[in-house]
């Protein structure tokens, strides 16, 4: 579904602020898998993200979905096939526009908008019908401003706009980490349904491990700009926040040796 | 009486200006100067067409068009050529300046007598009052006062509407949502900077229309004209905030054409009580700055203007 092939981004090349985000990621999505990235600060997994969603150009490598090449398609372009919910709140929704007008425009997410009315009554009916679903009591608020929202309602509704028209893929940038302890957790929740209902193919960056090993169904770990390990299926159904935690510190560990020492022992430890 | 009718019939004209500068700061929240130049485009346009005998629908179309034209450049020069936005307005405007010479072929044409969209109007009004001029309220007022006010009017009115309309459709919500939100409205698959573009070109193909109506009422086009425009029509859309608030499209646009038409009342009496004419722009520049710094002052006023309803 999703492949990605030695992709490679380094920002402000040549100059002291250099910065070499992803450094050749591989990566096999297969169709209908929830994947979660996790990884040190500036291991390059939100950098992932935003290359799959088209937000830089890459320097090299390839990034496919069901084998269309996407790597030089523009940002916009891409929405037709990926749904995006972004770590802040307020980035995905227009906040002086209604609720209904917001929805409004993820209901044509990648197609053509013409002159037609954005609000006829049949959109509103489908509208409040799969509000409902959220059982925050949004429906009857249908017309006024999403601004006047909290994060965490904003959040939910971000997330059933991006998943409004089903995705080829849903991207999640952090989508929880901004909201206060329980709206986290509702919306961790939501995205779990969302996703299983419509068996979504699902990339989530997450700082929470707690929310990496519950959510998903495997989990990519990044470090330097390179994918260093995954856990799938078995491995995946096992692993526990304190065997990631002490992966990272292994890792870590590693790191503190000369280069060539980590090499021999890397030989031995395999 | 004439005060009046001058100032409602120019207070028309210009909230074409208004919502289009409404829709530059307002809904795409870009700061638009190119409007100086292409107010003025558009009144050379429809003044050298009028006088080489075109017909004045066909002179105001493409006054219209040219006014969209500049605000096209604009537009591209800022999504395209990565210019700022305020830049790429003032090298537009600059242009313009020379441009509107070229059009006009001097910095002044007069329209003796030329056509205008007023001629219908004043037919009719001729004919049902059968001499050259109205009796209203004891007041005697001159037949082609009256009909430029009528055109003007229905032209506005008309235009308010269908713009309210298009903001509703799914082009014209994106649109909106372009000046929130262009992070959002890219990942909708929306191309923001085409966007811009078209709200560009709509803007300023008012702003154009609106000086191709004001060459025609006030009879002659002038290269100068177009100075201090986009802080007129800013003025005018605060006060209109002031008084409807600017919650949605509806409402704005009736502020923009009520702002416009208030601010023209408020000059023209501040000019009987003995303003300077030359302190206008200075008066006008310290009001935006004064709504820029305290709007709480400016709906403190609009209340005032609303009779105090939310102190009652």
């Amino acid at each position: 579904m999703l492949k990605i092939r030695n992709l490679a981004k380094t920002f402000f090349p040549g100059t002291p602020n250099e910065v070499r985000a992803l450094q050749g990621v591989d990566l096999d999505l297969p169709e209908g898998c929830f994947a979660a990235i996790i990884g040190t600060n500036g291991s390059g997994k939100s950098t992932l993200l935003n290359a799959v969603a088209g937000t830089f150009m890459p320097d090299r490598g390839e990034i496919l979905i069901d084998g269309v090449a996407i790597t030089d398609w523009t940002e916009y372009r891409r929405a037709q096939w990926v749904g995006r919910v972004f770590q802040n709140p307020f980035a995905g929704t227009a906040a002086q526009m209604t609720i209904a007008e917001n929805i409004a425009l993820a209901m044509r997410r990648g197609l053509r908008r013409g002159l037609g009315a954005a609000l006829k009554n049949s959109a509103r009916d489908e509208m409040g019908d799969r509000i409902r679903t959220l059982g925050m009591g949004l429906e009857d608020r249908l017309d006024n401003p999403i601004g006047t929202l909290s994060g965490g309602q904003r959040q939910a509704l971000t997330l059933l706009m991006a998943t409004w028209l089903r995705p080829k893929l849903l991207l999640l940038d952090e989508h929880t980490a901004a909201l206060d302890p329980k709206s986290a957790a509702q919306v961790a929740e939501l995205t779990r349904e969302i996703i299983r209902r419509d068996q979504l193919t699902a990339l989530m960056v997450t700082h929470s491990m707690q929310q990496a090993v519950q959510l998903p169904d495997c989990i990519i770990m990044m470090h330097k700009g390179q994918v260093v390990r995954q856990y799938r299926d078995k491995d995946k159904a096992r692993v526990r926040v304190p065997d990631l935690l002490s992966a990272f510190d292994r890792i870590r560990r590693r790191e503190q040796l000369d280069a060539a020492v980590a090499d021999i022992l890397n030989a031995q430890y395999r | 009486m004439t005060l009046v009718i001058g100032a409602f019939t120019i207070g028309f004209i210009l909230s074409l200006l208004s919502i289009g500068v409404w829709i530059s700061f307002r809904v795409l929240r870009f700061t638009d100067i190119t409007v100086d130049g292409s107010i003025t485009l558009g009144a050379s346009v429809a003044a050298i067409l009028l006088v080489r005998g075109h017909s004045p629908w066909a002179a105001t179309l493409a006054a219209t068009l040219a006014g969209g034209a500049a605000g096209l450049v604009t537009g591209v020069l800022h999504t395209r050529f990565k210019i700022q936005e305020l830049l790429s307005g003032i090298l537009v405007m600059t242009a313009l300046y020379s441009i509107n010479l070229r059009v006009m072929g001097r910095s002044n044409v007069p329209l003796m007598n030329a056509q205008s969209l007023s001629d219908p109007a004043a037919r009719m009004l001729t004919r049902l009052a059968g001499g050259d001029a109205l009796m209203i309220a004891g007041w005697r007022v001159p037949v082609q006062d009256l009909a430029m006010l009528l055109t003007v009017t229905v032209i506005v009115v008309g235009v308010a509407v269908l713009i309210r309309f298009f903001l509703m459709t799914h082009l014209g919500t994106a649109l909106r949502a372009t000046g929130e939100n262009p992070q959002m409205v890219r990942a909708q698959g929306i191309n923001n900077q085409t966007m811009q573009v078209f709200g560009l070109f709509c803007a300023n193909a008012l702003v154009g229309l609106s000086g191709a109506l004001l060459a025609q009422y006030q009879g002659f086009a002038d290269v100068q004209m177009g100075i201090g425009m986009m802080v007129w029509g800013l003025a005018s859309i605060i006060i209109g905030e002031a008084l409807t608030g600017r919650i949605t499209p509806g409402l704005a646009l009736c502020g923009a054409v009520m702002g416009t038409i208030l601010f023209r009342l408020l000059i023209a009496i501040a000019l009987r009580w003995g303003l300077n004419p030359n302190d206008l722009k200075l008066v006008t520049a310290l009001f935006v700055f004064a709504a820029l710094v305290c709007p709480s002052g400016i709906k403190a006023l609009g209340n005032m203007l609303k009779g105090r309803r939310n102190h009652a």
